[in-house]
């Protein structure tokens, strides 16, 4: 295939790849007149930069709550998920036990029951806790990923030892050597790894839908659901709230590209 | 648990496994009673997590699973094998492993086809590379729920001003009814392009990273020996290098597709649509329907989890993943 078939094929999958945006910017700046009109109009007639307010104003679904939720949520089982799994990784990697062995066919066992098979029995555990409908129902049982131990471990594996050594000839404990030495210099690693666990803790959906009950611990990816089945809501509204959802993570992407892309080849290697 | 370790057996199930560093260092950091210690220091948080939240409800859901717990999640009655008995002869719930079996047939291998052909053309242009990985890798930024909304009330709303009607009328065609019934099976487009659009740009990023570790030389050894470049190389050379890579896409896949969920509760109407119906959505509507029967939903996901922990041995067995992942 000459250049200019390469460039061509690359052209048109583009095309396709970005309607779906396109439709999301289009409807969410139309009225329903719009969209809903005999012939195809490409952009809204005029731009209904209204629709943001309108979406908030809309008191059927609380968006403004379900926003707020799920960044709590995202940023929380982020920072939790990294301070846990990561500091299992180390000792998985590092710290010599006669049973560490065991412990780590322990969190593999768990990669073989995947955390969407067990959501009947976590839902039970979690409601038997009160914590249903709650953030921290939403939060903690999602945090201890093996998972992500198992990839923190990897990595760690490979960390330099060196640096360490240097560390213990300060005197540094393994403790100390961790936050003041490993942590320093594996920064890369946990941006990788924190902006992919952000997107999936903000794109999750069947455990928020099992544990938002109430409207108040709706996150985003569930109240975008429920317009899905709503009678009254507008079409507009709809995509302005799609478009409001995604537009945090798409400045995530535009802007941690090469985090973003590192961490996948690394985990799905790995995985 | 002991206290005091041997510190040469600790050494030594370190380098069992194939962990060489481990082997100049007997004393480590601290004695042998701080190692212990500290091991638990850091690996104990995850662990009590682990126990409570995955090991905890694996039990107990095998527990659920052995007993009639329709409303309750305390039950009292032992009905043994039955409810996974039920369960395989439940026509919903065996239709739903059915559906499953076409979904992945269907999506693995053109998600497959399509991540590798995305990842050969942007790896093979000089220009704009990093403009044509961003569009494609984009769409991993939109949930499953983002996508269904789009596919379901724009793309392929199945009225006249749908978008992809409207683009079917400029050539004459009449507008098809997407979702409305199973026959034909036109459910299966639209729920299998949402998923290609979402999740293509992930895996091709993966085929990126293994085309750039595929070293030179080998093209340049096959162009002497009068390789063509183009399929015979691609064949020869680029194919056989991706194995391990596209052992793992190609599980990964399954395991995705065996837990689908999203597009089709969103897209089928809160999967009530009995037709196109996979078994996470079958167990969710056990479960948390009007019934509310956690031990036939236990049972159900059980024998979901040991299949896909067949499937996953299987094909690690069968090409031999697993290799790689251990360094």
């Amino acid at each position: 295939m000459g250049n200019t078939g390469l460039y061509l094929a690359l052209g048109v999958a583009t095309v396709l790849f970005l309607v779906p945006f396109y439709l999301i910017v289009r409807n969410a700046l139309s009225t329903d007149a719009d969209i809903t009109g005999e012939s195809w109009r490409f952009f809204p007639a005029d731009l209904q930069w209204g629709n943001v307010r309108e979406l908030f104003d809309d008191p059927s679904v609380p968006f403004a709550q379900a926003l707020w939720n799920s960044t709590v949520v995202a940023v929380l089982h982020t920072l939790g998920t990294l301070l846990v799994c990561s500091l299992a990784g180390y000792g998985l990697a590092r710290i010599p036990y006669r049973h560490a062995n065991k412990v780590l066919y322990a969190v593999l066992f768990t990669l073989m029951v995947p955390a969407a098979v067990t959501f009947v029995p976590s839902y039970v555990l979690v409601s038997s806790l009160g914590w249903v409908s709650s953030l921290r129902g939403l939060i903690i049982p999602g945090l201890f990923s093996g998972f992500t131990a198992f990839l923190f471990r990897q990595y760690f594996l490979g960390f330099p030892k060196e640096l360490e050594e240097a560390a213990r000839v300060d005197g540094l404990g393994y403790w100390g050597a961790y936050w003041r030495i490993v942590v320093p210099n594996s920064l890369n690693f946990f941006a990788a790894i924190s902006v992919i666990t952000f997107i999936s803790g903000w794109n999750a959906f069947l455990w928020p839908l099992v544990i938002g009950q109430d409207q108040s611990s709706w996150t985003v990816q569930v109240a975008l659901s429920s317009y899905m089945t709503a009678q009254t809501i507008n079409i507009h509204l709809i995509f302005m709230a799609t478009a409001v959802s995604i537009l945090p993570l798409v400045l995530v992407f535009v802007f941690l590209q090469r985090w973003l892309v590192q961490g996948v080849a690394q985990t799905g290697i790995k995985g | 648990m002991a206290t005091t370790t041997p510190t040469h057996s600790a050494a030594k199930g370190r380098t069992a496994r194939g962990a060489a560093p481990a082997r100049r260092r007997p004393r480590g950091f601290g004695g042998s009673r701080g190692r212990t210690l500290n091991f638990w220091l850091f690996t104990g948080p995850f662990l009590i997590g682990l126990i409570v939240f995955v090991y905890v409800p694996i039990g107990w859901s095998l527990w659920l699973s052995l007993h009639n717990a329709q409303g309750t999640v305390a039950p009292t009655e032992f009905v043994g094998l039955d409810n996974y008995a039920d369960m395989l002869g439940d026509g919903d719930f065996v239709d739903s492993l059915v559906n499953f079996t076409i979904f992945a047939a269907i999506i693995v291998p053109i998600t497959y086809a399509l991540s590798l052909t995305l990842a050969l053309l942007v790896h093979r242009i000089r220009f704009m590379k990093a403009f044509f990985r961003s569009v494609f890798f984009l769409p991993t930024a939109c949930s499953f729920v983002v996508a269904s909304l789009v596919w379901k009330m724009s793309l392929f709303n199945g009225l006249r001003y749908g978008m992809m009607n409207t683009v079917l009328g400029w050539f004459g065609i009449d507008s098809v009814a997407w979702l409305a019934s199973p026959h034909p099976p036109w459910y299966w487009l639209v729920i299998c392009s949402a998923r290609l659009w979402l999740q293509c740009g992930f895996y091709m990023i993966l085929f990126l990273a293994a085309l750039q570790n595929i070293p030179r030389e080998l093209y340049e050894a096959a162009a002497v020996d009068g390789a063509k470049p183009g399929w015979q190389t691609f064949r020869h050379i680029t194919l056989p290098q991706l194995r391990a890579t596209s052992v793992a896409v190609v599980l990964l896949l399954l395991i995705a597709a065996y837990q689908a969920f999203d597009e089709f509760y969103n897209i089928l109407d809160e999967g009530r649509a009995t037709w196109g119906r996979p078994p996470l959505v079958d167990l969710y509507l056990q479960a948390l329907g009007a019934n509310q029967d956690y031990g036939h939903a236990s049972a159900g996901a059980l024998i979901l989890a040991l299949l896909i922990a067949l499937v996953t041995l299987a094909q690690g067995r069968f090409l031999g993943f697993g290799r790689g992942a251990e360094k």
